[in-house]
């Protein structure tokens, strides 16, 4: 199966997130900060196809390994 | 003024104050990793350690049982402990003390002072007049997070010399000088203490009068532990934002092809800062060895004062690729400029607003400037690294 119809779902540990927000400004349409400023999956989390790329810097620019992209 | 004798072997004798290292510490670094993981030092009471790695840096800043938060600074003389938290603070004390500050300088707070901040950028800007040669480290940088803070804290933006003063005092004068950390902390203690007083008699909307009104377990927060936390706020939320701002101008003032292409794609600028916050990553912090331990090797000894070298690990080549280069497109950044694990820096998210709204208002007035000729840089030394000055020389956008 390629990427494109393989479904992925964004998955952010509140153990290891320390609110950076560096996966709310790369990937606004997938996680947002709560009022504490830790970040939260927006909605199941699955990731639509036009927005992978952007999930994927989500992961791969959190500081702390909190934030990871999961085959669905 | 540092007067010690100049470091000849950097891996058994470091000294962070060192106009070498001051200079250029990338160099002392690169040089060092590849056979030393972890420097040491007896220049500081009870010896130091200097980790290279980023992978001994993230794991440090993890390991709470044998690293103490409790002195954030290395210093020469232990000075006995008086907590900022919660910055000072270790769990389980932490997790309450840095609760309630966290809402305050959460995104969505921050995104109300962008307004704010774009009007003290533009008058800033404005002050320089029709100028073509001007300091836009002391006329722009340093301005624009002092106003900022002033505005949180309800503080009166006269007294940002003041503050200044403060700062240089505790992160660079205090690090010799354990009398000077002393009279210090007192003046800023005094200072406080009128303004917690003032807040009592009329609250206002200001992060101290918030900060009267806040429960730790049922229980309002002692006045030793509001005057540690406003302490640190003024401490840490001044002259870090001020280096960055300064840092990436100076990038830009010296790197033509950088200043252009950014110019050409405004959108790239998120990405840029955060390169230039893993390059020219300003705070470097501390931690006390309370349990004795092993890292790479090396052993770290009970009441040893370890320097957390956040920018060193930023520039780590195990961690980032070409660390050595400035990409201001690096996709890939997940750097430690704010810290890692709990201590995150509780004013990231204002920092990183300040800094891409000052540098967007910056290039839209000049997006022609480069470093005046012959012009000396120098950068502060200590725990927080940046330009003092950046003498810029601009060319109006009707000439170029």
């Amino acid at each position: 199966m390629s990427e494109q119809d393989q479904q992925f779902v964004l998955f952010i540990s509140s153990e290891r997130c320390q609110g950076h927000s560096r996966c709310c400004s790369l990937a606004p349409e997938l996680v947002a900060s709560d009022d504490y400023g830790y970040a939260q999956v927006i909605g199941d989390g699955i990731v639509p196809a036009d927005l992978l790329s952007k999930a994927k810097l989500a992961v791969a620019n959190c500081p702390e390994f909190a934030i990871r992209l999961n085959r669905a | 003024m540092n007067d010690s004798k100049p470091v000849h072997d950097w891996s058994i004798d470091f000294d962070h104050l060192d106009p070498q290292w001051t200079s250029n510490p990338y160099a002392i670094w690169d040089a060092l990793r590849p056979t030393c993981p972890v420097a040491t030092s007896q220049r500081f009471e009870d010896g130091a350690y200097l980790p290279l790695s980023y992978n001994d840096i993230y794991a440090i800043a993890y390991d709470t049982e044998h690293f103490s938060s409790r002195r954030i600074i290395v210093r020469e003389q232990k000075v006995p402990i008086v907590g900022v938290p919660p910055i000072t603070s270790d769990p389980p004390e932490h997790t309450p003390a840095r609760r309630i500050l966290l809402p305050p300088f959460a995104p969505r707070e921050v995104q109300k002072l962008e307004p704010l901040t774009r009007d003290v950028c533009v008058s800033l800007l404005e002050a320089v007049g029709d100028r073509n040669e001007f300091d836009a480290a002391v006329e722009y940088a340093q301005s624009v997070p002092v106003h900022i803070m002033c505005q949180i804290m309800g503080l009166d933006v006269a007294d940002a010399e003041t503050f200044r003063d403060w700062i240089y005092r505790t992160n660079v004068e205090g690090v010799r000088n354990t009398q000077a950390n002393i009279i210090v902390r007192h003046e800023m203690n005094e200072y406080f203490l009128e303004q917690i007083n003032q807040r009592r008699a009329h609250p206002g909307a200001d992060l101290i009068s918030y900060l009267l009104t806040v429960e730790i377990e049922g229980q309002p927060l002692t006045e030793r532990h509001i005057l540690g936390t406003l302490v640190l706020l003024i401490i840490a939320g001044i002259d870090t934002t001020w280096s960055s701002i300064g840092a990436s101008i100076w990038h830009l003032a010296t790197h033509p092809d950088d200043l252009r292409r950014l110019v050409a794609e405004p959108e790239l600028l998120p990405t840029a800062v955060e390169e230039f916050l893993r390059a020219y990553a300003p705070v470097t912090m501390a931690r006390e060895v309370v349990k004795e331990t092993t890292l790479s090797g090396c052993p770290f000894k009970e009441g040893g004062q370890v320097l957390l070298s956040y920018p060193a690990a930023n520039r780590d080549p195990a961690k980032f690729p070409d660390a050595e280069k400035v990409l201001i497109d690096r996709a890939h950044n997940p750097h430690a400029a704010f810290g890692l694990g709990r201590h995150r820096c509780l004013g990231s998210n204002l920092a990183r607003m300040e800094m891409i709204v000052a540098l967007e208002e910056w290039l839209k007035r000049y997006p022609s400037f480069q470093l005046q000729e012959g012009a000396v840089v120098t950068w502060s030394e200590g725990t927080v690294r940046g330009p003092r000055t950046v003498p810029v020389k601009v060319y109006r956008q009707q000439t170029c």
